[in-house]
């Protein structure tokens, strides 16, 4: 096993297109990296440059202590899972899985081993004279999965391995595939575009957007302290609710937002870079930051805010309350409860110490 | 019955289409049995009246056809191999590797398909006399071993080969030369079946260019020897026929055996997303 260490990684593309604008982190030996971001963010170029199958217009990477922009991919000794699978037609399960053993030059028996060993961590044993096309989606998946393990590779490289998946097999694969990290202690690189893969699988994630890299950090230090708007809004399902407006100090603490004012801790306006703040500021809000007041039950009444039902969209353990308040819509996560009808009035309380505040020129994080 | 009607006339106009190509190939087969002069009574008979094997008999002992159909077999399988070969891999390159003016070069090839064959034969022939290869198998050989038709054929085929399944095997650890012998060859065997289909039958019917370039009586192909011997026996239908028939034999035979890729190579490109 080996760590994977990008100094400003690049990639322009021959039409001048930029995919990654100088791209730096690290991932230890041993560690599951996820690079997560939307389509066309460069997260997959990312990983081909680690594969080797995208050249790097500048910067530099090292597998382990070694430099390899201009090493093949065939020795930089790395593995990859791709989305589409990308199974040899014509070969058997067993072929598939010998395929890259016997490129290497490994001897027959030791071959035999290794595709025993792999396929028995996968449960392929059964399948092992089957041709792909004989084989379900998540049969294939972990066929080209036992590929990559097979390999006993430094870096294991993943690319939306799941998407092609349905719900249920996508969640059980996740499974599996956290437990194989954790089994191989393998460097791990995994691209996908679904937050929740990210967050479940990744001990750090990259989140990337339009090429540039956002935030590294821990999946819980991306939810609870995000260090722009970008990620605030990517991280977390529902979304984060955005209020844009201006700050005002006096009468009392308050953001002035189209037609409506949401009331804001002064102390924390004090203290923080907000003070300074000339512009418009966006105020971040959880979705289960959220709750609903029952009648009688005002609070102390001033972290507080009036809105209207827009839907109530229960979904067991929860409800997903989308309410309409200074012209937009926001959603609450709140317990199962009764709740007015859509069209009526409802008075939320939100917690003021968890509010993010970002700026509304620049999406950087202010407090 | 009235919903019958048409599936009855469309099976008629194919029976009738059908029996109208077999019928004067059955009959070239029955007056290559026939005795000599028989085919030219009138009536003329449709079966032979007594049968007899005198004229491919003539034809292998007398008239040296063997010699002739190895040559044909020598310069169409020659041919075909190397056809596929350089095909195979041009048109694998044009759909998957990236090269500086790869749509240039490829567009330039496609306008070379507007030029009729007719107009390079002799350019070619010079270019050959040049190399040294008039009368020679290879001057047979070399002007079909690369064609515009059969790149783009293999090309439109090689476009539906996912780019992942061939850096999967990059990754895994394929050299190009490997990648492309131990992956995309197997994947791209209907359409080399097919296209080995189309240079055989060409090269095994061509009768102008050998006609041209092959000058030496030892070194003629099949259909050209054909064509001499018919000047030379003018009247005898029966001894042109047996040689008609050794002449289409091997294509059938071929077509008959390989029909099941011939046409799912046709069928390519239409069914596939």
């Amino acid at each position: 096993m080996a760590g994977v260490r990008l100094h400003q990684v690049r990639k322009v593309y021959d039409n001048g297109q930029v995919a990654v604008a100088g791209a730096s982190f690290e991932v230890a030996d041993g560690e599951l990296v996820a690079l997560v971001g939307p389509s066309g963010c460069g997260k997959s170029t990312l990983l081909r440059m680690i594969a080797g199958l995208e050249t790097i217009t500048r910067g530099t990477l090292h597998i382990g202590e070694r430099l390899v922009n201009d090493v093949p991919p065939r020795d930089r000794d790395i593995a990859m899972v791709f989305q589409s699978y990308a199974l040899y037609p014509h070969m058997s399960v067993r072929e598939n899985l010998a395929f890259g053993l016997r490129l290497r030059g490994v001897d027959r028996a030791r071959i035999d081993a290794q595709v025993r060993a792999a396929a028995a961590t996968l449960e392929l044993d059964e399948l092992l004279e089957r041709k792909p096309r004989a084989l379900s989606g998540g049969q294939r998946q972990r066929v080209a999965l036992g590929r990559a393990l097979v390999r006993n590779p430094r870096v294991f490289l993943l690319d939306e391995p799941l998407s092609n998946l349905d719900a249920k097999l996508r969640l059980s694969m996740r499974t599996e595939i956290g437990r194989l990290h954790r089994r191989l202690r393998a460097t791990m690189l995994y691209v996908t575009h679904d937050q929740i893969e990210a967050m479940t699988l990744g001990q750090r994630i990259v989140v990337l957007n339009a090429g540039e890299i956002q935030q590294i950090d821990t999946p819980m230090n991306l939810y609870n302290e995000p260090a722009n708007l970008f990620v605030a809004g990517f991280i977390g399902s529902p979304a984060m609710n955005f209020f844009r407006g201006r700050l005002a100090l006096v009468p009392r603490a308050q953001l002035l937002c189209a037609g409506a004012a949401l009331a804001l801790p002064a102390a924390q306006l004090a203290s923080s870079a907000l003070a300074s703040v000339a512009g418009e500021v966006i105020v971040g809000m959880r979705p289960e930051d959220l709750a609903v007041c029952q009648r009688g039950d005002e609070g102390d009444g001033e972290f507080t805010l009036e809105a209207t039902v827009e839907s109530v969209e229960p979904v067991g353990n929860e409800i997903f309350l989308t309410v309409q308040f200074a012209a937009e819509e926001r959603v609450c996560r709140v317990p199962p409860q009764p709740l007015p009808e859509p069209g009526r009035a409802v008075r939320l309380r939100y917690q003021p110490q968890k509010l993010k505040y970002f700026d509304a020129a620049t999406g950087t994080r202010l407090a | 019955m009235s919903a019958r009607l048409p599936a009855w006339l469309v099976n008629g106009a194919l029976w009738l289409g059908a029996i109208a190509t077999l019928f004067p190939l059955l009959w070239m087969l029955s007056v290559s049995l026939m005795p000599t002069g028989a085919a030219s009574s009138y009536p003329p008979p449709f079966l032979p009246a007594t049968l007899t094997l005198a004229h491919y008999r003539e034809l292998f002992a007398a008239q040296h056809l063997g010699r002739y159909f190895l040559n044909s077999l020598i310069v169409a399988t020659g041919a075909t191999s190397l056809a596929l070969v350089f095909n195979g891999m041009a048109g694998y390159a044009f759909a998957k590797l990236r090269f500086r003016g790869r749509e240039a070069i490829f567009r330039l090839l496609l306008a070379g398909l507007l030029v009729p064959a007719q107009v390079t034969m002799i350019p070619l022939f010079g270019l050959l006399k040049f190399m040294g290869l008039v009368n020679s198998y290879a001057g047979a050989i070399v002007p079909g071993v690369a064609s515009i038709f059969g790149i783009f054929l293999v090309r439109q085929f090689a476009l539906s080969i996912p780019d992942e399944l061939l850096d999967a095997a990059r990754v895994d650890g394929a050299s190009e030369w490997r990648l492309f012998r131990a992956v995309v060859v197997p994947v791209l065997a209907p359409i080399l079946v097919t296209l080995g289909i189309f240079v055989f039958l060409a090269t095994w019917n061509d009768f102008m260019w050998p006609l041209i370039v092959l000058s030496d009586r030892d070194m003629q192909t099949l259909p050209v020897a054909l064509a001499s011997l018919s000047r030379e026996h003018v009247q005898d239908s029966e001894l042109m026929m047996a040689g008609a028939v050794i002449t289409v034999l091997p294509v059938l035979l071929l077509f008959l055996v390989t029909q099941r890729f011939y046409l799912r190579g046709i069928m390519a490109g239409s069914l596939k997303g």
